[in-house]
């Protein structure tokens, strides 16, 4: 059988974050929790390569605290076979570097598989480092912000890449892991069927020990950075418009870029 | 207070959870274009079959949920709220399925409930004709019996989901000088020989449900296809119809809903001599009287359709209430909602003129207003005897 691990995380279910000025994080209280919409695709895209492999495991897992675990049940009613809980007080502070570990730890104790995936960054964190650090500490090749699977076989892919102007077309051969991003699909619905089931669905919690993480390596220990310091950065302020015709408004806007020696 | 909390099972909360999610996240973003230019929505029928909710109608034994009218009634009512247009693609597949659910028999069930159950065809129900209204008698298609076959002759017309439904139920005279007494049904397939699509209509609302012509050219319907025997086509239609109109209500329901939401919102945007509208007696009056109208019908859909699950037998009265009453607000609740938005809402950029348009159909399909009224006067006249 194949097998697919999908990493996702739990997010606040907000485009506005707002940070607490005292303690440097993020106000949580109130605000809903959702699966981090990056990781929705990559979730999608490996529900999408099994049914097309047939045979195949998808497992999604998660570190966080014990109510990440109603994320954990939202992948399962949409379809993914199995889920995890990696949940331990000895993982809290980890940065993406002990995260990655973490996560890699997991990996290890699932055993074989063929893809990882995931989003590719999370929308509360924004750093995009934890899926690359996971196929660095596993030694694997990474395919980050991937656009389109042209070909996706058990130990072969063709994949597209988005970079900065255009795509790239990679080949790849063996394991590896990818990062989604919105182009790759359109997540499905949950059906009424996989809700119920995913409701009534066991998820094992693993904590540090179980998977053989070690203590020098995760939370605050095993986080090589901190966060000095979190704000909200201020609201971007409207631009000048300048009105009139056409030569009327040419000439107020290089009488303005003038003035503010830009020309 | 935007809408009254009824007591729902975890199974009902999750049906309407996932309705809405698929009316806010796939739906409404095609709405306004599917409307204009009359596409039926085939992807979100792929869709609501992948989430379950066609199996939602169908029995257990045939691959359903083995849920009732209360729960259809649900997710129609939750869809209309976003396009009461785009939910005819899910309600009109239960409205062509009940005759085969309430009359057919195991190897009919077998055949053809599960390919709609998993929305991989979808139903529907052909019984109008261009004589043959409100007087549902009048059915000029015939079904003559040659062999081991009928041959159909004869025009549907305004048939929902016609053209894209895989299984009709279609009614037909076995033996004309009988006249209703001498109607039956028949489940016909797409690929049937002599069954044609005819044309397509241009409608005021409802517009991404397709509706049209159906034409019987000689069409040979195999005789194991004759729902129950000969002869029982009018019961078979009314008894759909018992079942099927508490969805019609639940449509204007959602319709109704939508169009309050709409002018709530707009009404507390809206600025108007410095103030928000909302603010003036005259519309928040107007607003107040939508959401009373609103829960007043949902109590009358929703219990409706309880009782029919419950397996009450005299329900044709409270269904007829139910699908009246509820179009009759959806019209009302969409005119003052237009109101309210004033020159935008008569414009399409805002969707309450397309809520007014979908509205009207609810006050006509499925038996008028005023052929409901009939029912409900018949059926108090039945109950005179017991008044002292």
């Amino acid at each position: 059988m194949k097998r697919l691990i999908v990493f996702i995380k739990q997010v606040p279910d907000t485009a506005e974050l707002r940070i607490d000025p005292k303690t440097n994080t993020m106000i949580r209280t109130g605000v809903p929790s959702i699966i981090n919409p990056f990781d929705m695709y990559a979730i999608e895209e490996a529900l999408r390569i099994k049914e097309k492999w047939g045979d195949t495991e998808v497992i999604v897992a998660t570190m966080g605290p014990p109510q990440a675990e109603e994320a954990l049940r939202e992948a399962l009613s949409l379809g993914c076979d199995k889920a995890i809980l990696l949940t331990d007080r000895k993982f809290a502070a980890s940065d993406t570097f002990a995260t990655s570990y973490i996560l890699s730890k997991a990996v290890e104790k699932i055993g074989d598989y063929n893809i990882i995936l995931t989003g590719k960054q999370a929308t509360d964190g924004d750093t995009a480092q934890v899926g690359p650090g996971i196929a660095s500490w596993l030694n694997i090749p990474s395919i980050t912000y991937v656009k389109k699977m042209i070909e996706v076989k058990s130990d072969y892919a063709k994949i597209e890449r988005l970079m900065d102007y255009g795509y790239d077309i990679i080949e790849i051969k063996g394991k590896f892991l990818m990062t989604a991003i919105k182009d790759l699909n359109e997540p499905r619905i949950p059906s009424f069927r996989g809700k119920m089931a995913a409701k009534k669905a066991e998820i094992p919690n693993w904590d540090a020990a179980y998977i053989g993480a070690e203590d020098k390596n995760i939370g605050f220990l095993g986080s090589p950075t901190r966060v000095v310091k979190a704000f909200s950065p201020p609201p971007k302020q409207g631009g000048i418009k300048t009105e009139g015709d056409d030569i009327e408004t040419a000439k107020k806007l290089i009488a303005n870029l003038k003035e503010s020696h830009l020309i | 207070m935007l809408k009254m909390k009824y007591e729902l099972t975890e199974e009902q909360k999750e049906l309407v959870a996932i309705a809405h999610q698929i009316a806010e996240e796939k739906i409404k973003p095609l709405r306004e274009k599917y409307d204009e230019e009359q596409i039926f929505p085939e992807e979100i029928i792929k869709i609501f079959g992948q989430s379950d909710l066609y199996r939602v109608f169908i029995p257990e034994e045939y691959e359903g949920l083995g849920m009732g009218v209360f729960e259809m009634a649900l997710i129609t009512e939750e869809i209309s709220r976003v396009c009461g247009g785009i939910a005819l693609a899910y309600a009109g597949s239960a409205l062509g399925a009940y005759p085969i659910i309430l009359f057919g028999n195991e190897e009919q069930k077998k055949k053809y409930l599960p390919k709609i159950a998993a929305g991989e065809t979808i139903a529907a129900f052909a019984l109008t004709e261009p004589d043959a209204g409100s007087d549902a008698g009048a059915v000029r298609t015939t079904a003559v019996k040659q062999g081991n076959k009928y041959i159909l002759n004869g025009t549907k017309q305004w048939i929902t989901n016609g053209g894209y439904a895989g299984i009709h139920s279609v009614f037909a005279s076995t033996n004309p000088s009988k006249g209703i007494r001498g109607m039956s049904t028949f489940i016909v397939e797409k690929d049937f020989k002599g069954f044609e699509i005819g044309k397509k209509e241009n409608k005021l609302g409802i517009r991404a449900s397709n509706t049209s012509e159906l034409i019987f050219n000689d069409c040979e319907v195999p005789e194991e296809n004759l729902l129950g025997k000969e002869g029982i086509g009018f019961r078979i239609a009314m008894k759909t119809f018992d079942q099927s109109r508490p969805g019609v209500a639940a449509q204007a329901l959602g319709i109704a809903q939508g169009a309050f939401e709409e002018a709530l919102k707009y009404a507390h945007q809206r600025k108007q001599f410095g103030q928000i509208i909302y603010s003036f007696q005259a519309i928040k009056f107007m607003i107040a009287n939508m959401a009373m109208k609103i829960e007043a019908a949902r109590g009358l859909v929703y219990n409706t359709a309880k009782l029919i699950d419950a397996g009450e037998k005299e329900t044709a009265g409270y269904s007829a209430m139910a699908k009246t009453m509820a179009s009759d607000v959806a019209m009302e609740v969409t005119t003052d909602a237009i109101q309210v938005l004033g020159g935008y809402g008569y414009m399409k950029e805002y969707p309450v003129e397309k809520m007014f348009r979908d509205a009207k159909i609810t006050q006509i399909y499925e038996g008028t207003n005023q052929i409901q009224r009939e029912v409900i006067a018949a059926q108090l006249s039945k109950q005179v005897s017991r008044l002292k």
